[in-house]
C-alpha cells in the first residue's frame, strides 16, 4: 500500500484574496470578462517581455494584497515561480518587495505548488499571510523553448498557446473566503514522451498519477467535486486523461474540464489550447474564485500540471517528465448575497 | 521491463489519438505560394535584364536574390512574414526568402540582450545548421567530382 501523498488542513487556510492579470489575447478568451486587469500590450510598456512577466507578476501580488485588505507589512512570505531560466521572472519580481521569497518551480504546475505549500505552512502555524503567485508569458516561453515570434513556421496540431498572465493570491489563517481543505503532492511521471510539441500528452499520465492518489488518500470520488480542473493538458491532453482514469476504473464526468482546453475562443486558431503557469492561476484567480464565491462551486479540486523539460535536456534525448499537484478549494456555502 | 511495456502502449495510444495534419491543403497552399515567390524572383530578374540590358546574366540573378532577400527581411521586420508561413509552411520556408525570414527573425528576437552577445550570436540559430550542411556537402560532391 502506498503512502499517503494527501495533507488533509486541520487549520483550513483561507484565501482572503485573488487577482488576475491577463494579455489583450486573453482578454479576448472564454474568460474575458472575469480577470481583474487585461493589459493593452503584451510589452506592458516595458521594453523587453521579460521585464514586462516581471512587472504582470508585481502587479498581480500588489492587487491580490489590496483585494485581501491587508498591508503589505503583513505579508510573511512570497512563494513565486514561473516557467524561465532560474525563474527570474519572480526573483526579479520578489527583489522590489520587502518580504521574504521563495521561489517554485513546478512548471505549469507552480500554481497549486505554491498554494499546497502555502497552506501547509500556514496550517504548520507559523505563518498567517503567504501570498502565492505565479506567471507566464507567450514571448518569452516562446523564445526560451521554441522559435523567434516572427520565424515563419508552422505549428504542429497538438500545440498549444503559452498565456500571457499572471495569478496572485493570498493565503490567510483566518478571514473570509474559499478554504483549502486537502492537498494532494505529485509525484514525477514519466510515460516516455518527447514530442516537445504533445505537452499535453506528456503531463496526463502526472495528472492521472496525482488524481488516483487524490481519490484514494481522501477516499473521494469525482462525484463529489462541483470541478475537478487540470490546468493545461489542452484539448488533446485532457482526453487522454479522461481514457487513463477510465483504464484505472474511475470515471471523470462532466464535471471535469482543464482550463487550457476552455481559455480561447475557437477563432482564436492556438490548436490544443492555452498553456504555462499563467493559465491555471488566471483561471484559479478569476473565474473559478468568483464561482466559489458567490457559491456556483462549493467543492473544486483544483489539480494543475507542470512539464519538468528544459531544452537541453530534450536535446540530448531525454523523454518528457511531468508533475502535477492537486488542491481541494471549498466554497463558502453561507450568505448568498443575490 | 515493465515500465518499458507501458511507455511503448502509451506512446502508440497517443500516436493513434493525435490529430494529423490534413497533407492535401496544406501541400496545396504551399505549392502556390512557393510558386508565386519564385514567378516575384524571374519578374524581377526579367525587370533587371530589360533595366540593365548590358548586365551579364550571372550578374542579374545576384541581384534578383538581394532583392529577395531584402524583401523577406522587411516583411519580417513589419511582422507579416509569419503570417504568410502559418499559412504556406514550406512553401514559404523553401525559397531563399524563408533563408532571410531565419536570419532576420532571431536578430530581431535577441536584439535586446546586446549586439554581439545577443543578435549576432543568435542571429544563425536556425540557419546556421543549414550553412554548415550546405558547405560540407558541397566540399563532399566536390571531392567526388574531383576523382570521377
Amino acid at each position: 500500500m502506498a503512502k499517503s501523498q494527501t495533507v488533509v488542513f486541520k487549520n483550513q487556510p483561507v484565501i482572503i484574496g485573488s487577482y488576475s492579470i491577463v494579455g489583450p489575447k486573453e482578454g479576448a478568451g472564454n474568460f474575458g470578462e472575469y480577470f481583474d486587469y487585461v493589459m493593452k500590450s503584451d510589452s506592458f510598456g516595458e521594453k523587453t517581455y521579460e521585464k514586462a512577466e516581471r512587472k504582470m507578476i508585481q502587479h498581480a501580488i500588489v492587487g491580490a494584497i489590496e483585494k485581501a485588505k491587508i498591508k503589505p507589512t503583513d505579508v510573511e512570505l512570497l512563494l513565486a515561480g514561473d516557467l524561465l531560466n532560474q525563474i527570474i521572472s519572480s526573483s526579479y519580481a520578489a527583489r522590489d518587495f520587502s518580504f521574504p521569497y521563495l521561489g517554485l518551480f513546478g512548471a505549469c504546475s507552480t500554481m497549486a505548488e505554491s498554494l499546497a505549500i502555502g497552506a501547509s505552512l500556514i496550517d504548520g502555524g507559523q505563518f498567517d499571510h503567504v501570498v502565492c503567485s505565479t506567471a507566464s508569458h507567450f514571448s518569452t516561453a516562446e523564445r526560451q523553448f521554441r522559435f523567434p515570434l516572427e520565424l515563419g513556421n508552422q505549428r504542429p496540431p497538438t500545440s498549444q498557446w503559452t498565456i500571457t498572465g499572471a495569478g496572485a493570491c493570498v493565503l490567510a489563517l483566518k478571514g473570509k473566503g474559499p478554504k483549502i481543505t486537502m492537498a494532494t503532492f505529485g509525484r514525477v511521471v514519466d510515460y516516455g514522451i518527447n514530442d516537445v510539441n504533445d505537452m499535453g500528452a506528456a503531463m496526463a499520465p502526472a495528472a492521472m498519477d496525482t488524481l488516483m492518489a487524490h481519490f484514494r488518500d481522501s477516499k473521494t470520488t469525482p462525484d463529489d467535486y462541483d470541478l475537478i480542473v487540470t490546468g493545461d493538458l489542452g484539448k488533446l491532453g485532457s482526453e487522454i486523461l479522461i481514457d487513463l482514469m477510465e483504464d484505472q476504473g474511475i470515471k471523470l464526468g462532466l464535471n471535469y474540464n482543464d482550463c487550457g482546453q476552455m481559455y480561447y475562443t475557437r477563432n482564436q486558431a492556438t490548436l490544443c489550447g492555452g498553456s504555462g503557469c499563467g493559465c491555471s492561476a488566471t483561471v484559479l484567480n478569476s473565474f473559478i474564485m468568483k464561482k466559489l464565491l458567490d457559491g456556483s462551486y462549493k467543492k473544486v479540486l483544483f489539480a494543475p500540471t507542470g512539464a519538468l523539460l528544459s531544452t537541453t535536456a530534450t536535446q540530448q534525448g531525454e523523454t518528457i517528465p511531468g508533475v502535477c499537484h492537486a488542491i481541494v478549494i471549498e466554497g463558502v456555502k453561507q450568505e448568498k448575497k443575490k | 521491463m515493465d515500465e518499458k511495456k507501458r511507455n511503448e502502449a502509451y506512446n502508440n495510444y497517443v500516436k493513434a489519438k493525435i490529430p494529423k495534419t490534413k497533407p492535401w491543403p496544406s501541400l496545396f497552399n504551399s505549392f502556390w505560394v512557393g510558386g508565386l515567390i519564385c514567378v516575384l524572383g524571374q519578374g524581377i530578374n526579367d525587370l533587371i535584364m530589360l533595366w540593365f540590358p548590358n548586365m551579364a546574366e550571372q550578374t542579374a540573378w545576384t541581384y534578383t536574390l538581394v532583392v529577395l532577400i531584402f524583401l523577406a527581411s522587411f516583411l519580417t521586420g513589419l511582422g507579416v512574414y509569419d503570417r504568410i508561413g502559418k499559412f504556406a509552411g514550406g512553401g514559404s520556408i523553401v525559397p531563399i526568402t524563408g533563408f532571410s525570414n531565419s536570419i532576420t527573425s532571431p536578430a530581431l528576437e535577441f536584439k535586446n540582450e546586446g549586439i554581439i552577445y545577443g543578435m549576432c550570436v543568435k542571429m544563425f540559430t536556425i540557419a546556421g545548421p543549414v550553412i554548415v550542411v550546405g558547405i560540407i556537402s558541397s566540399i563532399i560532391v566536390g571531392l567526388i567530382y574531383l576523382f570521377i
